[in-house]
């Protein structure tokens, strides 16, 4: 055994009801160095931190910390560790500001009275090192989501952690959020911080950590210098089994009928301008920044919000109509569907079952007079959860909230799917779910469209358009700036359309 | 196993068949063929407020007027057909177009209601509330604080005979239990209860489906004023000013949620139950009307917390 580890697990067990979720896990990290684990959604990765955090106890096993034996009982116990987390939500309060939300559990006093001056000199200091340009009088509302990432790492750092753990700290920031975070992070690196890396990002763990740790089903299946590993090697490894591809091969091919036109579409301050057209058979990719107007033109395309000028129609029995001025009820009628940025938010209902969530779109497809035919609905539903490959062993009475991210997402494309869409409206369909189900949802997109409907893919994921889109539109600051065809794919120009005139700064 | 049982509806009901057995051995006059007659004529009308308040609760709204619905109706039904005096005495359709008006009067509250929360985005306790305060002093106003008396016996007949009290509440809650597990608008009132924007981006029209929650109570409330004025044969401006708690409370002791999405007319039935159980034995033993409060009041907390922990299990300790 290493004594120079900063943080040692040895043989960490746990399980659930009977289930086990952690078999045997041994981990060292050393000072200053950086450790990325990865694994699929439910291999036990958060398990895994919640022990760290001592949110929850192992059933066996024993941890080291800095020498001497290490037991949290509570999250405090970490904190005063020196152990840091960045968890995937951020937990910020909006209404407050930057400084008021980095002192929240200490503000500096003298007596009844809360020193601001002191405050706002020590958090003028963290966003220094964290590169961040803001006063810290700012409310945390006005801040983008790359701020508010920040905004958390300068909170962990007011507390001097010897150890910073980051789960998925790039889930919603834009590219260029990212390449600033990275380099925040390679300064803390360099100043002696260890640091574990929780990622579904392959290239990501890649760029930034010096060991990998793969973990599956609960077990560590891989362990070495990230040299040792290429990005395929750790996705067998996450997986079991070798993908051949990321993507599955396009099948379907655009035809030149009309399903969905958007004519000008503006909103002061939001889209300007919008024109776009969608096929049968057709999958168009929007690529963007974050902030670029991309969810903003969905939301105005689906009716939930309003535009100032423009119209858009859909194909419908032999002609265009105008759906402008339509509710999103009866858009769902006319055929389209939108899959939401967030589940939770407002995808599904998280503590309804699975099959309240599944027939809440379609349900008017199975009344007559208002009168709900079950059995009719009940193997409707069967054959899409099979259509999903949602996993067999979810009842239906279970709540949505027990479902792997992956599952939940199925379970979102299914209620969909259920009313036959023609137009889909995807929007980051493969956020924070793992490999196997995102090659599972790229081949639902491809059999949708060699069905005919035509759907639309909102990604941050450059590599994912370019493997399932027929075209590529970019958008900027609320404009449609270029278009791309599948012939003239290309990651470097589509990034650059992008990202424009903001600098590049060298990752 | 016993979170199991903790979420399970018929927790309630069990807890009836226990309440009887332990009270009904010593608490005298418990176990009478008249005292099981009064507690279901008590119960009846309650059940019937009950049912619409589940509707609501479902969309995680509350209704609080709907005592004061109660009150308004009865005495605008009962001023019409008074002998004393009303416009419709001695006409032999009075009684019915007595309770009709009520239930109109009875649906066009709810409908206001309805959309002050769904329309107006009022939050449905301050929307619900004030309409109670307006309506009980309106109806106060309206008849000078006077009861009024002398109505027509068909019209008696409705609410003080146990069969067709029986009848009327079978019919209704039948509907509504039918209405919410079997048709799209339960199906609606579910995901509207259990998010509101998910229920909107699925195409649910939010608004209609909430609007519709209230109307429905407006109406349970002015088939229970129907009930309940032929029951005590008097058209009052403070009927029932003091059964809010029990009809808000009976429906969460069934175990609907006040965090909206969970609710059933049989878990609200099995709330009624044990409330007027727990009310019938404490009269009997002639305990003060505070007494009688003072065990309701900790019932109805008791199970309250119960929804509650129960809610942050769902949600995974939120």
């Amino acid at each position: 055994m290493q004594t120079n580890s900063l943080l040692e697990l040895s043989q960490i067990s746990k399980g659930f009801f009977g289930i086990p979720v952690l078999e045997q896990v041994t981990l060292s990290v050393a000072p200053g160095q950086s450790l990325g684990l990865v694994g699929e959604n439910g291999a036990g990765k958060s398990t895994l931190m919640n022990i760290l955090g001592g949110n929850i106890q192992p059933d066996s096993g024993s941890m080291n910390w800095t020498g001497s034996a290490y037991r949290p009982h509570w999250p405090r116990d970490a904190e005063a560790a020196g152990i840091a987390f960045i968890h995937q939500e951020l937990n910020l309060f909006p209404n407050l500001n930057v400084a008021e939300n980095i002192f929240l559990a200490d503000f500096p006093c003298r007596g009844f009275w809360i020193r601001r001056l002191e405050m706002f000199r020590r958090t003028k200091e963290l966003l220094g090192q964290v590169g961040l340009a803001v006063s810290p009088q700012t409310p945390v509302v006005n801040l983008t989501a790359g701020e508010k990432q920040l905004v958390e790492i300068a909170k962990a750092l007011h507390r001097q952690p010897k150890l910073l753990i980051l789960d998925e700290p790039t889930t919603s920031l834009s590219e260029r959020e990212i390449v600033h975070l990275f380099k925040v992070l390679r300064a803390l690196q360099q100043q002696g911080m260890a640091m574990i890396y929780i990622s579904h990002v392959l290239q990501h763990v890649q760029q930034l950590c010096s060991t990998v740790a793969v973990l599956r089903d609960g077990s560590i299946v891989g362990h070495g210098p990230v040299e040792h590993f290429s990005p395929g090697q750790l996705v067998a490894l996450m997986v079991g089994r070798e993908l051949e591809q990321h993507f599955p091969r396009i099948e379907h091919q655009p035809t030149d009928r009309l399903l969905l036109r958007a004519e000008a579409l503006s909103q002061p301050g939001v889209i300007e301008n919008v024109s776009l057209a969608v096929h049968e058979h057709e999958v168009i990719g929007i690529a963007g920044l974050m902030g670029s107007g991309r969810t903003e033109m969905a939301r105005i395309l689906f009716g939930l919000d309003s535009c100032s000028s423009g119209r858009v129609s859909v194909y419908r029995a032999g002609e265009m109509i105008e759906i402008t001025k339509l509710p999103v009820s009866k858009r769902v009628q006319v055929g389209m569907a939108l899959l939401t940025e967030s589940r939770r938010d407002d995808g599904l209902c998280m503590s309804a079952s699975i099959d309240e969530n599944l027939g809440v779109v379609a349900g008017a497809r199975f009344t007559v007079r208002g009168v709900l035919n079950k059995s009719l609905l009940r193997s409707s539903i069967n054959r899409t959860r099979e259509a999903v490959r949602l996993t067999p062993t979810a009842s239906g009475r279970q709540a949505v909230r027990t479902l792997s991210g992956g599952n939940q997402q199925k379970v979102v494309l299914a209620k969909w799917l259920l009313n036959e869409p023609r137009i889909l409206i995807l929007d980051e369909p493969t956020r924070g779910i793992d490999v196997g189900a995102k090659f599972e949802i790229y081949r639902l997109i491809d059999e949708l469209a060699c069905k005919g409907a035509g759907i639309i893919i909102i990604s941050s994921e450059i590599e994912e358009l370019i493997g399932t889109c027929d075209r590529i539109i970019v958008m900027r600051k609320g404009e449609i700036t270029n278009s791309f065809d599948r012939s003239h794919f290309d990651r470097e120009a589509i990034l650059n359309a992008a990202l424009h005139s903001i600098e590049q700064v060298p990752a | 196993m016993v979170s199991r049982f903790v979420h399970s509806g018929y927790l309630t009901l069990l807890l009836c068949g226990v309440y009887c057995l332990a009270v009904g051995t010593w608490v005298p006059g418990f176990f009478t063929l008249e005292n099981a007659h009064n507690v279901l004529l008590a119960l009846l009308p309650l059940l019937v407020v009950a049912t619409g308040q589940t509707v609501v609760l479902m969309t995680a709204g509350i209704d609080l007027s709907v005592t004061s619905i109660i009150a308004i109706t009865s005495v605008i039904g009962a001023q019409l057909i008074t002998s004393d005096g009303g416009p419709l005495a001695e006409n032999w359709l009075a009684t019915p177009i007595a309770a009709i008006a009520m239930l109109c009067l009875g649906v066009g509250l709810g409908l206001a209601n309805g959309i002050c929360v769904a329309v107006l985005k009022m939050p449905a306790f301050i929307a619900t509330l004030t309409s109670m305060m307006f309506l009980s002093g309106l109806a106060i106003w309206w008849t000078q604080s006077e009861q009024i008396y002398n109505l027509p016996r068909s019209f008696l007949s409705i609410g003080n005979q146990l069969g067709s009290v029986l009848l009327i509440t079978i019919l209704l809650t039948g509907s509504v239990h039918f209405l919410i597990n079997r048709t799209l608008f339960g199906m609606r009132l579910r995901a509207v209860g259990h998010n509101p924007l998910a229920a909107r981006t699925s195409g649910v029209p939010v608004s209609k489906t909430i609007v519709w929650a209230y109307v429905l109570s407006g109406f349970t409330a002015a088939l229970a004023s129907v009930l309940i004025t032929g029951q005590l044969e008097t058209g009052s401006p403070v009927q029932w000013e003091n059964n809010l708690l029990d009809i808000v409370g009976a429906t969460v002791i069934g175990g609907t949620s006040l965090y909206g999405g969970r609710g059933s007319v049989i878990w609200t039935a099995s709330g009624v139950l044990l409330l007027s159980l727990i009310d019938s034995s404490l009269n009997l033993l002639s305990l003060s009307h505070f007494t009688i409060m003072m065990i309701k009041g900790a019932v109805i907390l008791l199970a309250a917390l119960l929804d509650t922990l129960r809610y942050r299990v769902n949600e995974g300790n939120h």
